[in-house]
């Protein structure tokens, strides 16, 4: 626990502190306007996808890989569920159709990355292209929208007369699983030694092939799963549904302080940033910033995401030094 | 009074279904969509009058604001919304896709905007974003690209099919002359919806005696592919030597079979029209490969959504048909039916304006 401690006072407390500052922002710029449930609302609703999305690729960052694939994948999803809804499937055999589809898609990454030995990087840049294209084979330049109403229902409501989208309900409920496996398990804990050190892992009996592989699974069905919500939140499947997503999620992830070599992170750290992510935008577009400072914005957070806690772990290092102070290098498993 | 019948026929029948199936497939909300419209016709033609207040606040929403179109378009919404002296503004995203405007719509709802005019990325998606608009007491006007009818006020349509079809026929033919003669049409895809309801009306019009000289002897499809489109050129070229002049119906063709044109002898002899845009055409206009082509002015466009949105908002007008407001400039205009307000016939470009216009 105390390695969590001493990991929430480097990154994830300026996550933290960058987040309150939005709200300050939002709330003094903007007033009732930014504070009110319907706003909530809409910064809660429009961070839905990137965030079920990223609590699988955290474990895969994690475990220092990375699949970029995921906004394809999510693509690929709306386009296979128009399709499928065009020829007179049922919705409820649709949506597990489409969640094993995208495991499958997950898989073939799993497959490449660790059988084959491919870097995930050039392994997922390749199969974002290419889910991509097939969800343009499957439906074209068409949008399916005429889903039935329960569904659009769903993904456009909110939870039990809250101000709360029930998306974003899925995801509490996810976040709540997904952080129990990595920060409470022996799989945690072995995603956490793999990424830090592959080889040592390997040799103390972690099967980190296996695990990998089964990530990239996870990833690819929840990655499906965040097509459905986005196919039902806006009423449309298109083969274009998230072109880009990725880059947000890997943002969201790396800005919480999840390392991008691996072994470091913090699902919670994670949340926040999703949700300063969601806080800013909204308050700048309430403040009428133009979509390209939006644009701007985002990439600087991407970039302060890499940067910031690899400056941090310096000052750090550096402020030990000063002190005289040389800990032991402690393992990043504890 | 049938329709209201049919209506409720469907109705008790899609509720038979609902009870009756166990899953939910296409069929059923195709039947419930079809039932639906029964319910939004109730709204009767009420009365309009009163003043158009001052001070609303009327928001733009573009497809995409780094588009010039569309900064011709808003700029002439910000042109009426400020002779109504009403607050404008111009927000959109960077990008088209089809989720991209609705944390637009969102943020426009929370600031408690007066009216909305929207030109959707998609159809469908920006339509529960808009609803919780409307219900929040906003009032919704589409332009240049419609949204499904529950997501709007108004709709204010550039482009009555008819118009385009007929008036490129009668461009056409002031061209050519009274002597006529063989003419094509070069379309985008065989199954592109708008082309083809334009193409049929161009096909109408040239039944009427006026064009008896005139003979439509191919419809050739470029596919909406600059070199389809180049190569379809030449072939019409080809399998026609006499022929004296080609309409196309698509921005792509257009260009393309004026690149053609312009390189070859026919250049000039062969009249060439359609739709496009000045920035595109610009140069064939000057060296005389194209004479004139039309689309609609989008400055206009914004102007008479920006009218249209400032009288839904004052609440002079509710969007029912038969209802009538003023648009400045351009006088009186009327609701049509399922709330669409037409533009009128498009604007016709050649050297003589072309240069007023950049986008």
């Amino acid at each position: 626990m105390s390695e969590v401690k001493t990991r929430l006072a480097r990154w994830e407390t300026v996550t933290v502190f960058l987040l309150l500052v939005a709200i300050l922002y939002g709330a003094t710029t903007s007033g009732e306007d930014f504070l009110s449930g319907g706003n909530l609302n809409s910064i809660l609703s429009d961070i839905s996808e990137i965030a079920i999305i990223a609590l699988p690729l955290t474990l895969i960052i994690v475990a220092a890989e990375i699949d970029l694939s995921v906004a394809s994948v999510l693509g690929l999803t709306s386009a296979v569920m128009g399709y499928l809804w065009n020829h007179g499937w049922a919705m409820e055999m649709i949506i597990p159709a489409v969640l094993v589809m995208g495991a499958l898609a997950g898989a073939l990454n799993g497959v490449l990355v660790t059988r084959l030995g491919l870097p995930s990087l050039a392994v997922t840049i390749g199969t974002l292209a290419m889910y991509r294209g097939l969800a343009y084979v499957v439906l074209g330049d068409q949008a399916v929208a005429d889903f039935p109403q329960q569904f659009t229902d769903w993904g456009f409501g909110t939870f039990a007369g809250t101000q709360i989208p029930n998306p974003f309900v899925l995801f509490i409920v996810l976040a709540i699983v997904f952080g129990v496996v990595l920060h409470m398990t022996g799989i945690g804990r072995s995603i956490f030694a793999m990424g830090a050190n592959e080889e040592a892992a390997r040799f103390s009996g972690i099967r980190v092939k296996r695990i990998k592989f089964w990530l990239f699974v996870v990833t690819g069905a929840m990655a499906s799963l965040a097509g459905v919500v986005y196919a039902f939140r806006f009423a449309s499947a298109r083969a274009d549904n998230g072109v880009g997503l990725e880059l947000s999620v890997v943002a969201v992830v790396l800005l919480g302080g999840v390392s991008i070599f691996g072994g470091k992170g913090h699902l919670l750290g994670v949340i926040c940033a999703m949700l300063l992510l969601g806080t800013l935008r909204n308050a700048l577009t309430l403040n009428d910033v133009s979509a390209e400072v939006l644009t701007i914005v985002t990439g600087s957070l991407l970039l302060l995401s890499v940067l910031g806690p690899s400056v941090t772990a310096r000052v750090r290092e550096a402020l030990r030094r000063g002190r005289g102070v040389d800990p032991p290098p402690t393992p990043t498993t504890t | 009074m049938a329709i209201r019948n049919k209506a409720f026929a469907a109705l008790a029948l899609t509720s038979l279904l609902g009870v009756a199936a166990c899953g939910s497939t296409k069929e059923d909300t195709q039947k419930e969509a079809a039932a639906t419209p029964a319910a939004t016709e109730e709204g009767g033609a009420a009365a309009g009058g009163g003043e158009i207040k001052e001070g609303l606040k009327i928001a733009f929403l573009p497809k995409q604001i780094n588009n010039p179109y569309f900064t011709i378009s808003d700029k002439g919404g910000e042109d009426a919304v400020n002779a109504v002296k009403g607050e404008y503004k111009r927000v959109g995203p960077s990008d088209t896709a089809a989720s991209s405007q609705v944390s637009y719509i969102n943020t426009l709802t929370t600031q408690k905007q007066d009216a909305i005019v929207i030109s959707a990325n998609d159809a469908n998606a920006v339509v529960p974003a808009l609803q919780k608009a409307k219900a929040a007491g906003i009032k919704v006007v589409t332009y240049d690209s419609d949204t499904a009818p529950e997501g709007r006020d108004l709709f204010i349509n550039q482009a009555a099919a008819e118009d385009l079809g007929r008036s490129q026929v009668q461009l056409l033919a002031k061209q050519i002359g009274p002597e006529g003669g063989e003419i094509a049409i070069l379309s985008a895809t065989p199954n592109a919806t708008n082309q083809n309801t334009w193409i049929e009306f161009m096909e109408d019009e040239l039944k009427k005696p006026e064009y008896s000289k005139f003979k439509l002897v191919k419809i050739a499809y470029g596919n909406d592919d600059d070199q389809k489109s180049f190569e379809e050129t030449q072939g019409l070229l080809q399998a026609y030597p006499d022929l004296k002049g080609i309409i196309s119906p698509t921005t792509v063709g257009i260009a393309a079979a004026a690149r053609y044109l312009q390189g070859s002898d026919a250049k000039g002899k062969v009249k060439l029209t359609g739709l496009g845009t000045p920035n595109q055409l610009r140069d064939f206009v000057k060296d005389g490969t194209i004479e004139g082509f039309e689309l609609w002015d989008p400055g206009k466009l914004g102007y008479l959504a920006g009218y249209a949105a400032a009288a839904l908002a004052s609440g002079t007008i509710t969007g029912a048909e038969g209802e009538k407001f003023t648009a400045g400039d351009l006088g009186e205009r009327e609701v049509g039916k399922n709330g669409e307000v037409l533009l009128g016939p498009p604007t016709v470009f050649d050297a003589n304006n072309i240069d007023d216009f950049d986008f």
